[in-house]
């Protein structure tokens, strides 16, 4: 192999190398705690995918009101951000989609205190702007017409969508399974997919490029949202002050405009 | 050749002659950066080693056989495979002749062929499978096409994967073979040529083999980066069990609950590559 040939490799390796994204990481800018009341620093939020717009909301009313402290997101599915957060740390604050996997931080002793409960979301059927398939229900997903996509059954959403199937006794083959609810919302806004199931915020956050189908009370599930302050956060002043913000009731308008219900 | 000594150079001035002349300085200057080089390529190699390492310090080697024998893992592996060595026979085919263009054909507009062909390869995998969303998608214009002329929809089926692989793999082929056409000697081929033989029988007998390093190290390097798409394959083809999961994507869900099952998928992965990659080298590339 001549010198042109292993330049061209290596170009190829270095870029194969560029591929390999890794997750975002924490913003190092962390100050550490002002002498005066004044907060300061920034703090990092690991939260649930379904929180992308209100937590983006509500951070803006946050650094509004503390000029001098900054809020930064690690937005994704609750399962990869409870096990991102046992094996590498980096988050000062943990919002959860749902209890298991806030347990599963807390069962590892890295909660500061109990979690708390700070607002709730319930399953949507998401369908293309007009619902051209004409869906009505959970059991529509069942036609072999439509093609649907859920969460994986790994991720919270995914867990509470194959709930809601199987109380209302239908069985669906996804032509795709999400690796979490923004995964699921995406292929239908594209038109690839015409159906899927989210919260019913997540409908709502997809504006005009996506329709909600409601699900029966007796057939949906209730998503809880917990929050914790961890316990090694580096700026657990910042972060216990939005967590305050969310749980205040300018931070709950803000969930509920989104979709979600309180608690 | 940087780490050989300095002293198994062959014109070295003697010590004292060294020192009259000031080369004492320089001897000391080439030592120096001798212990830079050498100092880079520790920092490189720790730099490969210690992820690795990190992986199979945490490996359950005793689940690995369990994990190898689960029915999800072996399609998922299964599928990593076939989709990875089609991506790989579909960049040969289309793309050594595109090499051979660029290598061999002067038109107006090469730089900018060569420029997109290498566009895979720096927009994040993840906007490539958007792209070929909107173009071979149900709603894109070539996938309305194929739709309605053939009946074929590929987002979330198999073949989906094989094309968002495809799309990834390929530039890394075209680059690769297109500098082995431009390195090697074309003397022969005129030689051939010559001789009457005709370009296709030139192409084959000569040039081919001429290349066969560049085209093996081509395919080698387009296959490795099929087998770890992730980002294409999942926007474009979805992510279902036996169907569109290769491996990156089964590791990444299982990265969502059980840390060690991510690993153990990733770790025959690795082995299944390592193994197919030595076994290629020696019979087809033992000089490389």
């Amino acid at each position: 192999m001549n010198k042109q040939n292993i330049s061209a490799a290596l170009l190829a390796l270095s870029l194969l190398a560029v591929g390999c994204a890794t997750t975002g990481d924490p913003a190092d800018d962390r100050s550490s705690a002002h002498p005066e009341n004044e907060l300061s620093g920034s703090a990092t939020v690991f939260a649930a995918a379904s929180l992308t717009e209100p937590f983006n909301e509500i951070a803006e009313l946050f650094r509004a009101g503390n000029p001098s402290a900054d809020i930064s997101f690690n937005f994704g599915a609750s399962s990869g951000l409870a096990t991102q957060i046992i094996e590498q740390g980096g988050a000062d604050l943990f919002a959860s989609a749902d209890q298991v996997n806030m347990k599963k931080v807390a069962d590892e002793d890295l909660l500061q205190q109990a979690p708390r409960v700070f607002i709730r979301n319930r399953l949507e059927i998401v369908v293309a702007p007009g619902n051209p398939e004409g869906i009505t229900g959970l059991s529509d997903l069942a036609r072999t017409d439509v093609k649907v996509v859920l969460a994986a059954a790994q991720v919270p959403v995914g867990r509470y969508s194959r709930e809601a199937l199987a109380k209302a006794e239908v069985t669906v083959r996804p032509v795709s399974e999400a690796v979490d609810v923004k995964g699921v919302v995406g292929p239908v806004t594209l038109g690839e997919a015409d159906a899927g199931i989210v919260y019913a915020s997540d409908v709502k956050a997809a504006g005009d490029r996506a329709a909600g189908v409601p699900i029966p009370d007796n057939q949906n599930v209730l998503a809880e949202y917990p929050m914790g302050v961890i316990k090694s956060a580096s700026n657990p002043q910042v972060a216990r002050a939005f967590m305050d913000l969310v749980l205040s009731p300018q931070g709950r308008e803000v969930l509920t405009d989104h979709g979600f219900i309180a608690p | 050749m940087a780490l050989s000594p300095p002293s198994l150079h062959s014109p070295q001035p003697p010590p004292e002659e060294a020192a009259r002349t000031g080369g004492g300085s320089s001897a000391a200057l080439e030592k120096a950066s001798t212990a830079m080089v050498k100092l880079a390529v520790g920092v490189a190699v720790a730099f490969f080693l210690l992820p690795l390492l990190g992986l199979l310090l945490r490996t359950p080697w005793g689940e690995l056989s369990t994990e190898l024998a689960s029915p999800p893992v072996r399609s998922a592996l299964w599928l990593s495979l076939v989709c990875s060595l089609a991506a790989t026979g579909i960049s040969v085919v289309f793309g050594v002749p595109l090499a051979w263009a660029l290598a061999r054909w002067t038109f107006p507009g090469r730089s900018l062929v060569r420029a997109l062909t290498t566009l895979p390869m720096i927009v994040p995998p993840v906007v490539g499978g958007v792209a070929l969303l909107l173009a071979f998608g149900r709603r894109g214009f070539a996938g309305r096409w194929l739709d309605q002329a053939f009946g074929v929809t590929l987002p979330f089926t198999m073949a989906g994967a094989i094309l968002a692989e495809t799309f990834v793999a390929m530039p890394f082929l075209v680059i690769t073979v297109e500098a082995g056409l431009r390195s090697m000697n074309r003397r022969f081929e005129d030689a051939a040529a010559t001789l009457g033989a005709r370009p296709w029988v030139t192409f084959r007998r000569v040039t081919l083999p001429l290349i066969a390093p560049s085209l093996w190290a081509g395919a080698a390097l387009a296959w490795a980066r099929a087998l770890g798409e992730f980002g294409a394959t999942i926007t474009f083809a979805g992510n279902l069990p036996g169907r569109t999961q290769t491996i990156p994507l089964a590791v990444y869900l299982a990265l969502e609950t059980r840390l060690e099952a991510a690993i153990t998928l990733s770790v025959v992965l690795l082995a299944v590559s390592l193994t197919i990659l030595v076994l290629l080298r020696e019979r087809f590339m033992p000089n490389l």
